[in-house]
């Protein structure tokens, strides 16, 4: 009786524990600092005197609707995310189709591919640094090698939103690429078997075989991207080796995430640097939002 | 010791790299317990069963004070000390953690370094939680240069406690390629060079300008047109505040004439256009892209850096046209320390002229201590790769001349955004320098409304 009943206890609660240790870590990690930035971002607090806050309300919010330096940040990190994740789920799922053919020495491609990924930022942004230099760069050197003029990689506004982009483009596409392969594989090859059957090209095959069994995959990674696109730092903030967080001399490519982190480590605004945060966060929720109705429209429409 | 917060920016690879060997370190100091007394200090020798005190120092970059060998020798001479230091590369990481550690009493060091930028901050707003160190024995306020003192000493009304000691500091002079100058009809040797220019900035600009009629397409007189600015401002009684504290950049004829007097340099055509600390920048020094830079005292070895062995004796350095004064940092020890007594001792022995001097001949870091002038090691310096400049007499002048400046809170704000966004609109961008101006108000007006 009471050995069936702790069987019934263990076989009823025992998940919870197993799964318990994972929620205590993201209420002390995630949950905690998520409230208190919510928190922080309600009051007027200084780096130099954590302790003392005053109370302002949605201060912090409604001055950021005024703030030119927030828009811009908010317009740059749009461009940049575009700039970077189209171009970048586009080559990653040509690639994955790529390696999807049966290749001599496979592993080693796609090894090579998840290189650029497992390259720090730091040192990946180094070099991007000096290929795009404007005197001695290689970029520039190549440009004119075939008859343009060199351009001013970091202080030119779509310029350098490009150069930032295509560090990102060249970190993730073989991490994308990567997922791709994987859902790739899952595709049963009848369906290629019976398209080719039906005479349809490679590029066919992948147009309407391919692409319509990925698409949650896709989606997925469209996912991720604009979380990452969204909270891109380290690349803009490098790519300006010399004045750290203001995004270049016209801000020109000052992501929501060097906004953030000068209003709160170089100006010691901590209050206000909570606020973006938590827009961050709220815009990241709109998105989200917005992706759902869509493809909940799309599936209803099917 | 570097000196602004964005000078660190350029070590980037370094710090990649460095980042990798400390967390190889770590994985192997795991392995043993480094904090054990008897296997942990070789150099302290306290077999004699002494009781071992342990002092920490926090510091930013390479710091220079324990590679010029000034903790093994206070370990000698101090058996029961033993001393620990931490350094964290960049100070814009370094600087908010030890606010934080300050805000909440906990995991500070013994002594803490603060950059020169930082240091009204502290003063202003971290004194009571700092020790005053003038009270301490071996501290002597007559032996440091006046300004350097007044910078590290909180106002009256907070107090007035000297919660800083001035370590070193960075007097400027005008570094210039001697093969340049000779090819623009200008003269080579660094006393006529100085007499081209000296007292008034504005001789500078017209030696670049007879130097660009001169030295034809592509040959840029400066670096850069923030680098004249930074020079220009730190030569200035007043700057960015007054002496009641209040924020006066923007009314303040000597920062917009410094502006606009910098801004000539760019519209002139006389800058390379680069921007300080960024790798094209190094490359300008080892292409020979420019023919001056204004460069405090520490600067010189990182031209020798850059420039490498093919630019040995092409480099000089001249007295800038006024003492000016760019960098330096500071020894604070907070209250919360275990051993705060004992940390207070060894910041005052670290700080005096004698270890200054040393630091000085070992490192470069330019003594803040005026009595270490006199010692040979300053005095008698010179510097082999600048074709044997006497280095310390040319320092050691400027430093002497540079005026009490009031140093506010938020000084490294405001320098940060003129140069960042407002000369370097004017200088890369091409924007008139009424436009750069503005735009880097209005940067500075969002930074420092609360």
């Amino acid at each position: 009786m009471w050995r069936s009943r702790r069987y019934r206890w263990d076989l009823r609660w025992s998940p919870y524990a197993f799964v318990a240790p994972f929620f205590l870590f993201f209420a002390a990690f995630g949950l905690f600092p998520l409230l208190y930035t919510g928190w922080a971002a309600l009051h007027q607090v200084e780096l130099t005197d954590p302790d003392s806050m005053t109370w302002v309300g949605l201060r912090n919010f409604t001055r950021l609707w005024d703030d030119e330096f927030f828009w811009n940040a908010l317009r740059n990190t749009v461009t940049i995310g575009l700039l970077s994740t189209v171009p970048q789920l586009a080559i990653a799922l040509g690639l994955a189709h790529l390696l999807n053919y049966r290749l001599r020495g496979s592993a080693f491609f796609r090894v090579a591919v998840l290189t650029p990924y497992a390259t720090s930022v730091a040192a990946a942004t180094l070099v991007f640094v000096l290929l795009f230099g404007r005197d001695y760069g290689m970029v520039n050197w190549a440009l004119s090698a075939v008859g343009f003029g060199a351009v001013d990689w970091q202080n030119g506004t779509f310029a350098s939103q490009l150069a930032v982009s295509t560090i990102v483009i060249w970190r993730w596409t073989g991490y994308n690429a990567l997922i791709y392969l994987a859902a790739m594989q899952a595709v049963p090859g009848e369906l290629y078997e019976s398209a080719a059957l039906d005479g349809a090209s490679r590029f066919q095959q992948f147009l309407h075989v391919t692409v319509p069994s990925l698409r949650p995959t896709i989606f997925f990674t469209c996912v991720v991207s604009t979380i990452g696109a969204t909270q891109l730092f380290g690349e803009p903030l490098l790519f300006n080796g010399g004045a750290g967080a203001t995004g270049g001399s016209d801000h020109q490519f000052q992501t929501l995430g060097l906004y953030l982190y000068e209003q709160g480590w170089v100006n010691l605004h901590l209050g206000r640097a909570s606020a973006i945060a938590w827009a961050m966060f709220l815009i990241l929720l709109l998105i989200a939002g917005a992706a759902r109705l869509l493809r909940g429209r799309k599936e209803d429409s099917r | 010791m570097r000196v602004r917060a964005r000078a660190r920016v350029r070590r980037t690879l370094a710090t990649t790299v460095a980042a990798a060997g400390t967390a190889a370190l770590l994985l192997a100091g795991c392995a043993q317990d480094p904090a054990s007394p008897d296997q942990g200090a070789p150099a302290a020798g306290a077999s004699g069963g002494a009781a071992q005190t342990t002092l920490t120092v926090g510091v930013f970059g390479a710091f220079g004070l324990q590679e010029a060998g000034l903790y093994d020798a206070y370990m000698a001479q101090n058996p029961g000390i033993r001393i620990e230091q931490t350094s964290i590369e960049r100070n814009e990481n370094y600087y908010p953690q030890l606010l934080t550690h300050l805000g909440t009493g906990s995991g500070l060091a013994d002594i803490q370094a603060v950059e020169v930028n930082n240091i009204a901050e502290i003063t202003a707003t971290q004194a009571d939680k700092l020790l005053d160190l003038a009270k301490v024995p071996g501290v002597d306020k007559a032996a440091y240069l006046p300004w350097k003192w007044a910078q590290g000493t909180a106002s009256a009304a907070k107090g007035g406690a000297t919660v800083g000691l001035g370590t070193d500091i960075g007097p400027q002079g005008i570094c210039y390629r001697k093969d340049l100058f000779e090819a623009a009809g200008l003269p080579t040797d660094r006393t006529a060079v100085g007499a081209l220019w000296a007292g008034d900035w504005n001789k500078y600009l017209e030696a670049g300008r007879t130097y660009k009629a001169k030295a034809g397409e592509g040959k840029a007189f400066v670096d850069s047109a923030s680098g004249v600015m930074a020079a220009v401002t730190g030569s200035s009684a007043q700057r960015f505040y007054d002496d009641q504290g209040k924020v006066v950049y923007k009314t303040n004829p000597a920062v917009r004439g410094a502006f606009d007097l910098a801004a000539s340099f760019a519209t002139d055509g006389l800058s390379a256009k680069l921007q300080q600390f960024t790798p094209a920048w190094d490359q300008g020094f080892s292409n020979g892209s420019f023919a001056t830079v204004s460069c405090p005292a520490w600067m010189l070895g990182y031209i020798q850096d850059k420039a490498g062995p093919a630019g040995k004796d092409k480099w000089d350095v001249a007295q800038a046209p006024k003492p000016s004064n760019w960098g330096g940092s500071f020894l604070v020890v907070p209250k919360a320390g275990k051993h705060a007594e004992e940390a207070a001792k060894l910041a005052a022995w670290l700080t005096a002229p004698a270890q200054q001097a040393k630091l000085f001949e070992k490192r470069g870091s330019f003594p803040s201590a005026s009595a270490a002038y006199k010692l040979a090691t300053v005095s008698g310096a010179q510097h082999a790769y600048f074709g044997g400049a006497p280095i310390g007499e040319i320092f050691a002048k400027a430093a002497e001349g540079v005026p009490v400046a009031a140093v506010g809170p938020k000084d490294l704000v405001i320098a940060q955004n003129l140069a960042d966004i407002g000369m370097l609109q004017v200088d890369q961008k091409g924007r008139s320098p009424q436009e750069g101006w503005e735009a880097a108000v209005k940067a500075i007006d969002n930074a420092l409304d609360q």
